[in-house]
């Protein structure tokens, strides 16, 4: 018999959807450089364009906004290094992407909830009269916190702050609108929503001046050069068109997360879902079993055949707590104790058993006194 | 062999002869089927070290990576996966410059770099991007050949010099520059060399010892393996340090974060094991229809005027110029075949080629400069039937007269 396998880390990385598949597999068979000239490259050219529009339609913007790139680390990057502004002010639960792109970052806090502190925007842009360029992110990736962009877009502007909104978690699960959102700039990622790894794109508004951090022949209107990656482009286009059209797939998964932690919370009393009281992602669940250290749990329940996560899955392996956690006032045991599990559209109420399986049996040989304890 | 201009006429809904391998390769089938698991089954985010989907990723990046650094003699710990060979240079250039100005040694300033004329765009803007942040760049001119010439870089190097720039082989024009002079004088001062490889890996032998390369910039779509990816070559003894362009998560040992790609990786990876178990054979395979081609169009066209030297350059390469005839007229007037002017990125514009000009070539020349590419999966029916399809455009332009708006 195969070992049963439960994928729950889709914040991490989610499959590619049957849409993409056949999207990415039909463009890889196709040659031409996008910028030549004869019939193949202006073949590939339209694709890319086409591309461009569907990638545009799932937020809302202009096709001429959407500028690829990489994914959604350079997104992040390129937005901040290239809006030219003096003062880069960023939310305390950013993305490392965003964290990490400038060392003199101004830093938003935020509440034990996650959410960003309004207040203290207002202050340090009322404080500095330079230009500044506000970043907060639309959906945390580790807690799915959403933020409440729209205010923080009110607050940036009446200060004449340019405001990036980092998307890439919550695209794709969530109605996504670029003019709701308020923001000037919004970073995207295909493979957070079922696209393939290797490209993503940065969302500009009309007016933004962006500064290429990558040039040469000049594509993406001077803003990314490198050959177009088409079967990059070509994927995520599918899968933000798939996305787009099946948001009700994140209403099924919404209620299978909540009776994921109700079952939890029903094991374990001591538990802690991170950020319940917020409004979340409908696919994100982190829960902190205090004194149990993440990585005792992660590789329990991956030993069972189930994949969660610790948390971000950025970089080194570097087993740390999380920056997005000690943000939020969490305290070591907390912190450090803190799993997250995280659903996709095809996530089935038999994966949520075997999570609940697995859960409860490593639960019960970490913790048996308290498990013998609930069951007496 | 001989087809008319009537048979060339019938073709005209087939796919025109793919002759623009410079700009692009097509995927070799072996590569994709390499990548498809990774795509599907194996899509786990490399980065995941909590569970097996992660792991296997991880695995299977390494052994790509260990593949490509097996084509330049390298180690796997000196290959950066990047989005592909443009970005490879921009990190190149300003990630040695930022980091050399930031860390000086001692009171010895390192703000000054070399790179030739006629580098691909990417290079060159990436060098006027530095000197915009206050760096000292020579544009070294190259001989009517296209080489490059040892003493005149030489004269260049100054004691502030801190990296020389110089493309492995040209994406116009072909031609081959002696990297192992390049390499041992720029060793012997002290000085970094960076080589723009994407069209030289896999397509002739490379070794970074031998030749004495610091850094080097690779493509997977120049190879036969897929757009979005690409490495850079960063030397570990004596160690070369960089800033990184893209900070983040601290992937590729803080020099390149982000997600690293998968399946790109893994199809970079066999595109590379592929190119060098087979370049043995397909270096003289593809030379000899380069040779036939040149051979026919020049029975056809007694003209024809080849730009760059052919002696030392690409197997797959042919540049010439027809006189008298625009390169875009041509390129019109025979779509069966799909070839281009200068390099994919620049040719969109109207511009002569900046490369040819660089050669000493007078606008009029540059203005009719074809580039031919040939690579792994053309054949010698191809060949003819482009050399035949072009000499008939030729004619047909040539008795049109003017109208074409030659010269």
């Amino acid at each position: 018999m195969t070992r049963r396998e439960t994928y729950l880390d889709w914040n991490a990385t989610a499959p590619l959807r049957p849409e993409t598949a056949a999207a990415v597999t039909a463009a890889l068979r196709d040659c031409g450089n996008a910028s030549s000239v004869h019939r193949w490259g202006r073949a590939a050219r339209q694709r890319v364009e086409n591309a461009r529009e569907i990638v545009a339609v799932l937020i809302g913007a202009d096709p001429e906004g959407v500028a690829f790139v990489s994914g959604g680390t350079e997104a992040n990057q390129l937005a901040l290094l290239g809006s030219g502004r003096e003062r880069i002010i960023v939310s305390a639960v950013e993305h490392s992407s965003v964290l990490q792109a400038l060392q003199h970052a101004e830093r938003i806090p935020v509440s034990a909830d996650g959410i960003v502190d309004l207040g203290r925007l207002e202050e340090l842009l009322a404080s500095d009269p330079r230009p500044a360029l506000v970043s907060v992110m639309l959906a945390n990736n580790e807690t799915g916190a959403i933020q409440p962009v729209a205010d923080v877009a009110d607050v940036a502007h009446r200060h004449g702050a340019l405001f990036h909104c980092d998307a890439v978690q919550a695209a794709g699960k969530i109605p996504l609108d670029i003019a709701a959102i308020g923001a000037d700039l919004i970073s995207l990622s295909a493979h957070k929503l079922g696209g393939p790894p290797g490209i993503g794109a940065l969302i500009i508004g009309g007016s933004v001046e962006i500064a290429p951090m990558i040039r040469g022949g000049g594509q993406e209107h001077g803003r990314r050069a490198g050959s177009e990656n088409l079967p990059g482009v070509a994927g995520f286009a599918a899968a933000a068109d798939a996305a787009r059209h099946r948001l009700a797939d994140y209403e099924r998964a919404q209620t299978l997360r909540d009776s994921l932690e109700a079952a939890v919370l029903a094991t374990a009393p001591e538990a802690i879902v991170i950020g319940a009281a917020t409004p979340r992602l409908p696919n994100t669940s982190a829960i902190a079993l205090p004194g149990v250290s993440a990585e005792t749990q992660v590789i329990a329940l991956d030993l069972d055949g189930v994949m969660v996560s610790a948390g971000a899955a950025c970089s080194s392996g570097k087993v740390g707590p999380s920056h997005v956690l000690q943000a939020m006032g969490a305290v070591p045991e907390i912190a450090g104790s803190t799993i997250r599990v995280s659903l996709g559209w095809s996530t089935t109420e038999a994966e949520i058993e075997h999570f609940l399986e697995a859960w409860t049996a490593m639960y019960r040989r970490v913790k048996p006194h308290a498990a013998a304890a609930r069951a007496a | 062999m001989s087809l008319s201009s009537a048979a060339v006429a019938q073709r005209p809904n087939t796919p025109p002869i793919y002759l623009d391998n410079q700009s692009s390769t097509p995927l070799d089938p072996r590569v994709l089927e390499a990548m498809l698991p990774y795509f599907t089954e194996q899509f786990g985010n490399p980065h995941s070290e909590s569970h097996v989907y992660g792991h296997n990723a991880m695995a299977a990046i390494e052994a790509a990576r260990g593949e490509v650094a097996r084509l330049i003699g390298a180690d796997p710990r000196e290959i950066v996966f990047t989005s592909g060979a443009t970005e490879s240079n921009n990190l190149a250039l300003k990630g040695a410059a930022h980091f050399a100005r930031a860390h000086p040694v001692g009171d010895k300033v390192r703000d000054h770099l070399i790179a030739m004329t006629t580098e691909h765009k990417c290079v060159l803007e990436s060098a006027a991007a530095l000197e915009r942040e206050g760096f000292a760049v020579s544009y070294l001119p190259v001989e009517p050949s296209g080489l490059v010439s040892p003493d005149r870089l030489a004269a260049a190097i100054t004691d502030r010099t801190l990296l020389v720039s110089v493309m492995a082989a040209h994406n116009e024009i072909g031609v081959i520059q002696p990297l192992d002079e390049i390499g041992a004088l720029c060793r012997s001062r002290g000085v970094l060399f960076h080589t723009d490889a994407a069209q030289a890996a896999g397509k002739i032998p490379l070794d970074v010892e031998a030749m004495k390369i610091d850094l080097m910039s690779i493509s997977g779509h120049k190879i036969y393996g897929p757009k979005g990816v690409g490495a850079l070559y960063v030397r570990r003894r004596p160690r070369v340090r960089l800033l990184p362009l893209i900070d983040g998560g601290g992937q590729e040992r803080g020099l390149r974060s982000g997600t690293l790609p998968t399946p790109l990786c893994v199809g970079l990876g066999r595109a590379a094991e592929l190119a060098r178990a087979e370049m043995g054979e397909e270096v003289p395979r593809v030379q000899q229809l380069r040779d036939r081609l040149y051979a026919h169009l020049r029975r056809r066209i007694p003209d024809l005027q080849v730009n760059g030297e052919l002696e030392h350059r690409l197997p797959g390469n042919l540049n010439f110029s027809v006189p008298g005839i625009a390169a875009s007229a041509l390129i019109e007037a025979c779509q069966s075949v799909a070839m281009s002017t200068g390099s994919a990125c620049t040719s969109a514009s109207v511009e002569p080629s900046y490369v040819l000009r660089a050669l000493g070539l007078p606008d009029d020349r540059a203005n009719a400069s074809i580039r031919l590419g040939l690579g792994r999966f053309t054949t010698a029916t191809e060949v003819d039937f482009a050399a035949e399809a072009i000499a008939a455009a030729v004619s047909r332009l040539r008795q049109a007269g003017g109208a074409f708006g030659a010269g």
